[in-house]
């Protein structure tokens, strides 16, 4: 185990020149995740064309682990409709698990990287921040009034 | 008994001779371990201290030759086991310049002493548009019981805004404290500014106004003499587990005539004195608030721990902590991009450090100086709203006690600048991967 597993050079990318970050004029959905033990904070924000994510943008402070992978999955999840992005950080919570792997990662090299992370528990939350801010925007989205899946046949 | 080395550490605690802090280190097992195969260098001491073998070995010899249940047994056992949990709680009063025993109550920690004082003579005491008076730089232990006793109750809770400079300004305390109010409540040292709070001064003022004065001491009780007459403060909080004692150990001092007049907190065995089918009476102070079986054990070696700082003078500790937070201020404040929090002056201060680094996030910082074998804490340090009042989300925090040295700091400085260099080293930006 060593300080590079985790401060790799693609998570310093990602940390120094974030993808996506700023603010959304008129967002159909946003978030706040927040981690009260060191303070970091995420606002996420989507605009949607149906169920698929048209634009994202994130805010908020916080560690180089927190912030790379909110990077990372904005630039995953853009343009992809919900039911991919469900899968995809269903799939990176699991890689963020004990025993997970990056199958279910499509493929994405950046998000792969962060695997090291692994090694820290403490750093997992820190990635998981993101995502977390993520699936609660995708449940509110369709839980909302008049979206197919809330109405109950 | 455990051989005890720290005569050659000083056992003239009104003495003006330094600690012997090397021999002071021998008697810390942990300072000799290491850490990602570095020597630990521990500046986590806000959050716990260590433990000498002495507290160590008491818990040891406790539960080798004397485990009983106390308060209760004939046998010879429960007699010695009594005899050295009473001893400790006398050794606690001693240690704060307390009248008597009887106004220490043991607890479990700072938070439910805290707690203690909430739901039995605050929610008794303190009805609809009262007020409780606290700062904004308060543990969250000091800010969410008094949340829920004005939800219960329709009471007030006002904030003295914390200064610039870190330090409370005395008279915004005094507009902020009126006849409506029923109590002051503070810390006596910030856990993360390090400001030394003129708490002396505040009791008078909350006296005047007919309010009772709470101080928490979590911070200050392990780093500088406290005197409860001196300060003439009405109950006073504290933690073992931060004064080199074990964790699970708290305490509660209170002015007797106000604990006399309280109801008791938990009910249940050792608190009762008659015990019929629909009522009970209690028993007298202190036990009227230990309801059950007590941390007997912890609380024996707390006692040991007390002995420790005794016999180390309580002066020269803080003499200790005044000369490394001063070389501390100096060495990480020279460190490029570091903004360092609280008062400038170490004689105004707790050992206390909280800095920012710019560029490199407080966690980054903390993760990376561990792998140098240096532990400190990032993040809010259970101030969230002081973070809010200063507009710092969170923050990297060194904080020493009487085993660290300058070359502690030395090696944290070192690893702060490895730090830097991680996060200085511009990565070229990656269009398409």
């Amino acid at each position: 185990m060593s300080l590079d597993d985790l401060y790799k050079e693609v998570i310093l990318d990602h940390f120094q020149h974030p993808r996506n970050r700023g603010v959304l004029d008129d967002p159909d959905v946003a978030t706040r995740g927040h981690n009260p033990l060191c303070g970091d904070e995420v606002l996420l924000a989507v605009k949607m064309d149906g169920d698929v994510i048209q634009d994202i943008a994130f805010g908020g402070r916080g560690c180089s682990i927190s912030q790379a992978s909110a990077s990372m999955m904005t630039e995953s999840v853009k343009g992809h409709d919900t039911s991919d992005a469900s899968a995809l950080a269903d799939g990176f919570k699991e890689l963020m698990s004990g025993g997970g792997s990056t199958d279910r990662l499509a493929g994405n090299e950046d998000l792969e990287s962060l695997q090291g992370v692994k090694k820290f528990p403490v750093r997992v939350k820190c990635a998981l921040l993101p995502w977390t801010a993520l699936l609660e925007i995708i449940q509110t989205w369709e839980s909302a009034p008049g979206h197919p899946s809330s109405i109950v046949g | 008994m455990a051989e005890h080395t720290t005569d050659s550490a000083g056992s003239n605690g009104s003495g003006h001779a330094p600690l012997d802090v090397a021999a002071i280190r021998r008697d810390f097992p942990i300072l000799q371990r290491r850490v990602h195969d570095k020597p630990l260098v521990y500046l986590d001491n806000a959050a716990t201290s260590q433990k000498p073998r002495q507290v160590i070995q008491a818990l040891v010899d406790y539960y080798e030759q004397s485990n009983a249940n106390i308060h209760r047994g004939i046998h010879t056992l429960a007699e010695e086991a009594t005899g050295l949990y009473e001893d400790a709680r006398a050794k606690a009063a001693r240690f704060i310049g307390a009248n008597s025993s009887d106004e220490v109550i043991l607890t479990r920690n700072t938070t439910e002493a805290l707690n203690l004082v909430a739901y039995t003579w605050a929610s008794d005491n303190i009805g609809p548009r009262d007020e409780i008076v606290i700062t904004t730089m308060e543990h969250h232990s000091n800010i969410v019981p008094w949340q829920w006793l004005v939800q219960r109750n329709g009471a007030v809770l006002k904030y003295v805004e914390v200064g610039a400079d870190g330090q409370l300004d005395l008279a915004q305390v005094e507009l902020a404290v009126t006849p409506r109010t029923k109590l002051v409540s503070m810390m006596h040292m910030s856990n993360v500014l390090g400001t030394i709070n003129p708490v002396k001064e505040i009791a008078k003022i909350a006296h005047r106004n007919g309010a009772l004065m709470l101080v928490d001491g979590a911070q200050s009780v392990p780093h500088i003499p406290v005197d409860v007459k001196d300060l003439d403060c009405d109950f006073l909080a504290f933690s073992s587990h931060k004064m080199m004692g074990p964790t699970g150990v708290g305490v509660l001092w209170g002015r007797r005539s106000v604990l006399e007049g309280m109801r008791p907190f938990l009910g249940g065995g050792e608190m009762i004195d008659i015990v019929e089918r629909q009522t009970a009476t209690y028993n007298v102070l202190p036990w009227k608030f230990e309801a059950g079986t007590p941390n007997i054990g912890d609380v024996i070696a707390f006692g040991a721990a007390i002995d420790y700082l005794s016999g180390l003078g309580m002066d020269r500790v803080r003499e200790h902590e005044i000369e490394i937070t001063g070389y501390a201020l100096k060495k990480i404040g020279a460190i490029p991009g570091v903004t360092i929090f609280g008062p400038k002056n170490a004689s105004e201060r707790g050992g206390v450090v909280a800095f920012t680094v710019d560029g490199v996030h407080p966690h980054d910082l903390g993760q990376i100086v561990d792998y140098e074998g240096v532990a400190i804490r990032a993040g809010q340090h259970c101030c969230q709203v002081l973070s809010t009042s200063i507009g710092v989300p969170a923050t990297a925090r060194a904080s020493f006690y009487v085993y660290n040295t300058p070359e502690d700091v030395d090696a944290l400085v070192a690893a702060v600048e490895a730090a830097r260099d991680i996060f200085a080293t511009e990565v070229a930006p990656v269009v398409a991967r």
